[in-house]
């Protein structure tokens, strides 16, 4: 018989619908090459109150070029559902034409030709336009900015700033409130100095003093906008202390902490809140469970796993935007409030053209001050790829092969292990690679590129315990990124198999040996989570791989075999 | 009545040193329990008594954060009268060197049956927690908690 619980998931997911196609006559406009930013912003206004949500924008300041993945697997209820849809089944789902700017923007076949065509994409220079114009139509006390989160790293310059430059840039942006995930990289006392200080606020309900279990950071606060008031709970990454060095902040924990979410809801709507947000860094599928278990809440605005959608998602009386990454988009969510609840919704996933949009002057100079002291570096030339390099894709991206190819050559070792994030810019074939583009895929806070020696059976119980990350049928069990990334050695992969079991076929790439299980072999890697790591940052070891071949280039990597998905 | 959990040992330091690049798996080369000697335990304790579900709200994180302080939180619902209260309650782990994990004794003058307390998680493992009402009926509850190694995060 089906349990209750199974019968909600089961509705949530036979309800999950489209509820608007948020680009839809973009891609003609775009087809004809007359892509405008009045085309962009155009928006038949619902309602008084306008929710504006960026998230994942990792420090990227500036337009850049950003892959969506190829290969997007989900296991258990979302198998094949969306966000687990790519390249032509995302089209067909989303009713977007090949070729067309919605197509570029959002799924990642033909990238290349397609990505000379509609240029860069994001800039916050760009979004400040966006918002500005939403705010000009709307009324700036209609509009509530709000930001999920994974802001203040993913670049050079915030990791030299220590994020200054995004809180000064988000905090010209008027933003209104954020969630965390990688912000807490940057460690406790820095994080709490900038909370204490910034001009928004910084929600995070499921983050906590684990010696009292009292709450670190404000857990929601409510806005008053359209008229109305509208709570905001914020919800940083379940799983920060897991997925990222925990020694960082050794006082919190995290945790979902569903009956906490229950609670803040419930104490929302008893103070009079006509709408309910929860800002989240869950990750996508964690969200969806999450909405079918916890009552009350009317928006949730996703993110942490980077996926964008042109269209709501929606669970019971809850809808789940999906905002993407890297600046790329702003979702812009209008709601009718009648009798003190949502009466009506309309949606659009706005797509940041960096070559449509005029960039906000002021916003630009701002950009332009807290880039100057880095410029110099930025700039500097390292050296060329011949090959697409992008980030994105549960088991490998280029990349990530890259610097894979760093690891084995500059450490001399035999298998190279690099980490699953999500993060980081795409170059195109002939694209220069300067120390921007380096430290855009590495610029983390624990950097060293350490070497060791493991057994054939550690590194097997690494994929395993990684993989079940990633392909645990419950959501609420899955932990931070994509599956790790290897070099010199393949495997083969059964995503619907159990812990422990999915992981076969390990073979040593040069020798075509399989790996045995008692045998040492030398490895190197990077962003141990681990305190006291020893070794070269990981940007001085690709810099120095690159500049020592003049020019790059990768071949398609075939190494990992996938089965069950 | 905690579980002590203390320092790392030397060899959970030599694990932790050999796959630096990862938290380290917190096993060291012991035996473990499991289901079987974990009924052995129940059976010590209650014979061929049945268990219902219900009554016990049992809190663990799906995924620790730290295998060697892990939170649990355990709560009967129970009036705690003379006539009616909780008695005792269990806590065992079928992935542990062993696998009692706590046990609690309550009287009616406790008010409520909850109690909380850290433990120690050699691996991913299912946490059984029991409870025996006055009446002498029995209630059972089990969670899986997820010991992982970390990194890679997102």
């Amino acid at each position: 018989m089906i349990s209750r619980r199974e019968f909600l998931q089961a509705t949530a997911a036979a309800s999950a619908l489209v509820l608007g196609s948020g680009l839809g006559p973009l891609g003609q406009v775009a087809a004809q090459q007359r892509l405008t930013q009045a085309d962009i912003t155009q928006f038949d206004a619902l309602g008084r109150l306008t929710i504006l949500h960026v998230t994942d924008i990792h420090a990227q300041l500036m337009p850049l070029h950003f892959r969506e993945p190829s290969i997007n697997l989900g296991v258990g209820e979302v198998k094949g559902q969306p966000p687990h849809l790519t390249d032509a089944e995302f089209r067909a789902y989303f009713k977007i034409a090949t070729g067309s700017a919605d197509a570029f923007a959002l799924t990642s076949d033909d990238f290349i030709s397609l990505a000379r065509n509609y240029g860069r994409m994001g800039g916050l220079d760009r979004i400040a336009t966006l918002v500005a114009a939403v705010r000009a139509e709307r009324g700036a006390d209609n509009v509530l900015l709000l930001d999920g989160g994974d802001t203040w790293q993913g670049s050079w310059t915030a990791l030299k700033t220590d994020g200054q430059d995004m809180v000064d840039v988000m905090s010209a942006l008027k933003l209104d409130a954020m969630t965390a995930h990688w912000e807490f990289t940057l460690g406790a006392d820095r994080v709490k100095a900038i909370v204490d200080a910034a001009p928004f606020a910084f929600l995070a309900q499921n983050v906590r003093d684990n010696e009292w279990q009292e709450p670190v950071f404000e857990a929601r606060k409510t806005f008053e906008r359209g008229g109305v008031k509208v709570a905001v709970i914020g919800q940083a990454l379940p799983r920060t202390a897991v997925a990222n060095p925990r020694w960082m902040f050794p006082r919190w924990e995290f945790g979902i902490r569903e009956e906490d979410i229950q609670k803040q809801v419930d104490a929302a709507r008893a103070e009079g809140a006509a709408v309910v947000v929860l800002l989240s860094h869950n990750g996508f599928d964690v969200d969806r469970k999450l909405a079918s278990r916890v009552k009350g809440i009317d928006v949730i605005l996703t993110g942490h796993t980077h996926d964008a959608m042109p269209g709501l998602v929606r669970v019971g009386d809850t809808v789940l935007v999906a905002s993407g990454s890297h600046g790329k988009f702003v979702s812009r969510l209008d709601i009718d409030v009648a009798n003190g609840k949502v009466g009506g919704l309309r949606f659009k996933l706005m797509p940041v053209f960096a070559d449509a949009i005029a960039p906000d002057p002021a916003m630009a100079k701002l950009i332009d001050q807290v880039r100057a002291p880095y410029a110099e570096d930025l700039q500097r030339t390292i050296g060329r790829t011949d090959s697409l390099l992008y980030r994105r894709g549960n088991f490998n991206g280029t990349f990530d092969d890259l610097i894979c190819n760093a690891m084995l050559e500059q450490r001399d070792v035999e298998i190279a292990l690099s980490p699953g994030f999500r993060w980081g810019g795409s170059l195109l074939p002939n694209d220069e690679i300067t120390w921007e583009h380096v430290t855009n895929a590495t610029a983390i806070t624990y950097p060293n590129c350490y070497r060791i020696e493991m057994t054939g059976q550690q590194l097997k119980e690494v994929l395993e315990d990684i993989a079940d990350n990633i392909f645990h049928p419950d959501p609420y069990f899955q932990g931070g990124g994509d599956m790790v990334r290897v070099g010199g050695m393949g495997y083969a992969i059964d995503i619907a198999k159990p812990a422990g079991a999915r992981i076969s076929d390990l073979t040593h790439l040069k020798s075509g040996k399989p790996i045995e299980a008692s045998k040492r072999y030398s490895v190197a890697g990077w962003a141990s989570v681990n305190e006291g790591t020893q070794g070269p940052p990981i940007w001085d070891v690709l810099a120095a791989h690159i500049e020592r071949h003049k020019v790059v280039s990768v071949t398609p990597n075939n190494a990992v075999k996938v089965l069950g998905s | 009545m905690g579980w002590n959990a203390g320092k790392p040992s030397r060899r959970e330091a030599l694990g932790l040193a050999a796959i630096a690049g990862f938290a380290a798996l917190l096993a060291p080369r012991l035996s473990f329990a499991d289901q079987q000697m974990v009924d052995a335990e129940l059976k010590k304790l209650y014979g061929d008594k049945k268990f219902e579900a219900g009554k016990i709200k049992l809190d663990v994180p799906e995924i620790a954060e730290n295998g060697l302080v892990v939170p649990i939180s355990v709560e009967v619902d129970s009036p705690m009268t003379e006539a009616d209260y909780v008695k005792a309650v269990h806590v065992f782990a079928d992935g542990n060197p062993l696998p009692g994990i706590v046990s609690y004794k309550f009287s009616p003058a406790c008010g409520k049956a909850a109690a909380s307390t850290r433990m120690r998680l050699a691996q991913t493992q299912n946490i059984i927690c029991v409870a025996e009402m006055s009446n002498g009926s029995l209630y059972m509850a089990k969670a899986n908690v997820k010991v992982t190694i970390g990194g890679c995060g997102g």
